[in-house]
């Protein structure tokens, strides 16, 4: 991975799965380069684990301190542990996302802005919102060393799938407090 | 009559998917490293940054650019004197797409109920599939891949013909705007003006295949093409929607004549990793 990071901000190192204290300890604008296991999962998984939950079952990972990545990767090539795989847009979980952060989530990674309620309950629960960079997808791939699908099979690229990172760089976007670089970026650079 | 077989048509799409996934256009790329180099902000320099080694590193390795290698939009010109044989145009478009799609490890998003079941087809078939009659007896295939995180920020509005250049000024910025980091900025921003509903949307994606950056052809479309890509770089939303001077690309509009009672106005975004490929056959 380029190890090129916004001028004068060396990246956090943050472990996976982290605690309150950790993110706690982010703050909007950080860089970070996140090393640990981490899980995916997007839409169709989302609504799964909302189905279960509601039905009485268990959600078939247990998200307490977890970081999930909103991400469905190409399948892997011959010889490679993972196709590409960058961030899906966010704004397409935050239905589902308090349900998420209630059953533990403490950080979510993905791309585009995020709505007011879903900022709400992070600082409720003291989570954060981490940006990849979208398109990057070959790139990013890089930083996984292995991926395992853990639920849900049969949705193919939107099972839920185990992945060992290291160093996968990211942005603190929104921090525990609520701070959110899609307002105070566009609005620092309007013209 | 000029013969032009199934196979071939099979053959020549699977090839222009998994070549569009891998390989960023020249066009685009171009205008990609030049919003690199103009970018001022940090982390829309950073994500930029990230962007142009992305494009290196995919060519290199023939890995797809982005996870998310779409539903495959075809546009067909087939000439009138060319005859397809052994099997329909659109079968040998969809049998090309699923095997360059399971060939090419590139991903399957195409579900085949779009509300209730929404059960993925295995195979990313069909594609969107347009097809032209044209003088000729030549086929040509333009395929153009396109991911749903910027395709879900399209936007359509039937203006008032009294809301003229400023009505649609004001929409295209704000449908831009408004999508902020969704779409993955810098985006190449295609709008159709004309037609009716349907046409005017149809027009905005065919907008995105022309040379990326080059302008329209008529003097004043060129001119409102600039006015709203600079409207748009002004927002600061910036690569990502991180905050920075670049926001889009390009801006480019098709029209179509359209009805006295009407305005049409339809957009699609295309992200930065805008990907279409064609042949002639």
């Amino acid at each position: 991975m380029s190890k090129q990071t916004p001028a004068g901000r060396a990246p956090k190192r943050v472990c996976a799965p982290l605690d309150d204290e950790t993110a706690d300890g982010l703050a909007c604008g950080d860089m970070v380069s996140i090393s640990g296991v981490i899980y995916t999962g997007r839409d169709a998984a989302h609504k799964r684990i909302c189905e279960a939950l509601a039905q009485g079952l268990p959600s078939p990972v247990d998200w307490s301190g977890q970081i999930i990545y909103y991400a469905g990767p190409t399948p892997a090539r011959p010889g490679h542990v993972i196709g590409s795989c960058g961030p899906t847009t966010s704004g397409r979980m935050d239905a589902y996302t308090p349900m998420m952060l209630d059953q533990g989530l403490k950080a979510m990674i993905g791309k585009g802005p995020r709505s007011r309620e879903v900022i709400g309950s992070m600082r409720r629960h003291h989570a954060v919102y981490l940006a990849a960079i979208g398109g990057a997808a070959a790139l990013i791939a890089t930083c996984v060393r292995s991926c395992e699908v853990v639920a849900y099979p049969d949705l193919g690229p939107e099972a839920i799938r185990r992945m060992e990172v290291v160093d996968y760089p990211a942005i603190v976007v929104v921090d525990a407090r609520g701070n959110d670089l899609f307002e105070s970026g566009p609005a620092a650079w309007r013209r | 009559m000029r013969d032009v077989t199934y196979g071939r048509i099979a053959d020549e799409v699977a090839r222009l998917c998994v070549e569009a996934a891998c390989d960023l256009p020249a066009d685009v790329e171009r205008l990609v490293r030049a919003a690199a180099e103009a970018e001022r902000s940090d982390f829309g320099r950073y994500a930029m940054d990230k962007v142009c080694a992305n494009i290196d590193l995919a060519r290199a390795d023939g890995a797809p650019l982005c996870q998310d290698t779409g539903m495959v939009v075809v546009f067909c010109e087939v000439g009138q004197d060319a005859h397809v044989v052994g099997g329909t145009l659109e079968d040998a478009v969809n049998a090309g797409i699923a095997r360059g799609y399971e060939d090419g490890y590139l991903r399957k998003s195409t579900v085949a109920d779009p509300l209730f079941e929404r059960t993925n087809t295995q195979d990313n078939t069909p594609g969107i599939i347009y097809t032209r009659l044209v003088p000729g007896d030549r086929v040509s295939l333009r395929v153009m891949p396109k991911g749903a995180g910027s395709e879900n920020m399209s936007a359509l509005r039937m203006l008032k013909p009294a809301d003229g250049v400023e009505g649609v000024r004001r929409f295209v910025v704000d449908t831009v705007v408004s999508a902020g980091g969704n779409p993955c900025p810098p985006t190449i921003v295609g709008v159709g003006i004309g037609g009716n509903a349907d046409k005017a949307l149809q027009l905005s994606k065919l907008a995105l295949l022309r040379t990326a950056g080059e302008p329209n052809p008529d003097a004043r479309y060129a001119a409102l093409e600039g006015e709203i890509l600079d409207e748009i770089n002004r927002s600061g939303i910036g690569p990502q929607g991180f905050g920075g001077l670049v926001t889009s690309l390009a801006v480019h509009i098709e029209t179509y004549p359209t009805h006295i009672a009407t305005l049409p106005v339809g957009i699609t975004l295309n992200c930065h990793a805008a990907r279409h490929k064609e042949v002639v056959l």
